[in-house]
């Protein structure tokens, strides 16, 4: 059996070449179209190896709802594609080394360190970014209008990372205590020492989310 | 040595779905082979430029390897890349085995269990310093530990069983599963192979390259605990300098059985001292037939700790170990 170890070359018989996907891509954004469908699972039709668990760059991805196709290096992060490929550029990279928290993201509801996973590892899931907490007309997240109500944080580069950490912990702990909510979302950290006032915002915002 | 904030250097990606393709893989690419459970413990390596793998594997598409079932026996089966949240909530491990449970729970933070694998947290690689950013020392194949210098800065390091290689093993469910008496279940294209979890972990003496028994090739795919310890008393402690995120400094597990108020029989385990979790199996032999009082743990702790040899900065860990054995036996947290 051979590999290539190299992105693999598209079939001459293919009418779809790598070229024009990527033109696309390109030009068509996030608009959802039938290639989609004869993109997805694509690793025959664009001549990847024959291997098992091979793996095409290109992908469709579910961010906020919507399917972006994106064209995604093997080795890179989500917090990478998010970033500089989709332009969702709330997710910051502080450590890049998870420990820092400002890159998280929700995975599926659940908190994850945007900086430590593979975006391909995250293919087939849903991935919710600090852009995709306010609803279409505008109206806040609770968690976000408590932290304006509350003027919960200084600098707010570790904000987003913050929001997000706390709205997936709220989502499976609608009722903490302070101590419960401040080991809930203990994986960030705040350089400006601004804990109580974040704290005070995210119980604020637990209040909100209880009584609507 | 700088941080890099760049994407990492190019390496192929396999995301494989059954076991047998990915051990395939790892057949197929030997040593060039990086298994990728929930990445915790790849990502700094490779962004760091410190580790540079041709091949990952990223098991997270392997269905099978992951969750938790009964077992026939009454114990538990867990599979390798089962995260370290669901095992501190579910409530087959919460119920019968509440140490595994309350280790699981007690690693790093939030995100961090959100994401990190049960095999991945047994089977990481040493937190040394020396060796994580990249000196050339023993355990890279060089010719020098870095940590045991006049002027090393060694608090993590191990008071147990060095050679040249004084790191420890991080880990904080390694000490509960081998309290619980569990079995590695490694699959290779050779065939399946049960391994106690006792003997999984090797130290520098045997082979100063590895942690684990892991050889390229081989997957840990599940993690056996019989129901030999179900529902024992246990007791579990981590103490850390920073009470999120931190590796420990030492932690201890122990199971213990009680027969008319005297212990019938016991497994305890203290890590983070050596470059293996260490079973203290003279602690347990001593206090079998004994009351679980302060005279036996007094007895223990000091026993625990016989022929350990600090380096420069740890010696802290020495009374620290005691201590935590003390409590351990006493079953409550005290000084």
């Amino acid at each position: 059996m051979t590999v290539t170890m190299h992105t693999p070359q598209p079939q001459p018989s293919n009418p779809f070449t790598r070229r024009s996907f990527i033109k696309g891509v390109i030009a068509t954004g996030a608009a959802v179209s039938a290639s989609a469908y004869v993109f997805r699972g694509s690793q025959t039709l664009l001549g990847q190896g024959s291997m098992p668990g091979s793996v095409e760059r290109l992908m469709t991805l579910n961010v906020n709802g919507q399917m972006r196709r994106v064209d995604v290096m093997k080795q890179e992060t989500l917090a990478t594609t998010l970033r500089y490929k989709l332009g969702l550029t709330g997710t910051k990279i502080g450590c890049d080394r998870s420990e820092c928290g400002a890159c998280t993201v929700l995975i599926d509801d659940v908190p994850h360190y945007s900086c430590s996973i593979l975006t391909h590892t995250v293919r087939d899931r849903q991935i919710t970014t600090v852009e995709g907490l306010e609803k279409p007309d505008g109206t806040l997240h609770p968690v976000q209008q408590a932290i304006v109500d509350e003027q919960g944080f200084q600098c707010a580069f570790c904000m987003s990372g913050f929001i997000m950490a706390s709205v997936g912990f709220l989502k499976a702990n609608p009722n903490p205590t302070r101590a419960e909510l401040a080991h809930g979302i203990s994986g960030n950290l705040c350089r400006c020492g601004d804990y109580n006032k974040i704290l005070n915002s995210m119980m604020h915002a637990a209040e909100t989310m209880r009584s609507t | 040595m700088a941080t890099i904030h760049d994407v990492m250097p190019v390496f192929e990606l396999f995301q494989p779905t059954t076991i047998d393709d990915t051990t395939a893989l790892l057949a197929k690419f030997g040593k060039d082979a990086w298994v990728m459970g929930g990445g915790l413990d790849t990502f700094d390596w490779l962004k760091d430029r410190n580790k540079r793998p041709k091949v990952v594997v990223d098991l997270s598409g392997v269905k099978e390897l992951s969750g938790i079932k009964a077992a026939s026996d009454g114990g538990l089966e867990i599979g390798a890349t089962t995260t370290l949240t669901e095992i501190s909530k579910n409530p087959l491990v919460t119920e019968k085995y509440p140490l595994l449970a309350q280790a699981a729970g007690l690693v790093a933070s939030p995100q961090i269990r959100n994401q990190g694998t049960l095999g991945g947290n047994v089977s990481q690689d040493t937190r040394c310093w020396y060796y994580r950013a990249g000196w050339t020392c023993y355990r890279a194949g060089g010719n020098i530990c870095y940590a045991d210098t006049p002027t090393a800065i060694n608090r993590e390091h191990a008071i147990f069983d060095a050679n040249r290689c004084v790191a420890v093993n991080p880990s904080d469910t390694a000490p509960a599963l081998i309290a619980l008496d569990a079995k590695m279940v490694i699959r290779s294209t050779s065939g399946e192979r049960v391994v106690d979890a006792e003997n999984y972990f090797i130290g520098p003496g045997t082979d100063i390259t590895r942690m684990t028994v892991l050889k390229p090739g081989d997957l840990l795919t599940a993690i056996w605990i019989p129901a030999t310890w179900a529902g024992a008393q246990f007791y579990f402690e981590k103490v850390r300098e920073r009470q999120v995120w931190d590796f420990p400094m030492v932690n201890v597990a122990a199971a213990i059985k009680m027969s008319n108020g005297t212990i019938q029989g016991s497994r305890i385990v203290v890590n983070a001292v050596a470059a293996h979790p260490m079973r203290l199996t003279a602690v347990e032999n001593a206090v079998a037939g004994k009351p679980r009082n302060e005279e036996t743990a007094r007895m223990a702790g000091d026993l625990a700790v016989q022929g350990a040899q600090p380096l420069a900065h740890n010696e802290y860990k020495i009374p620290l170990m005691k201590n935590l054995v003390k409590r351990a036996i006493r079953g409550e947290a005290q000084a």
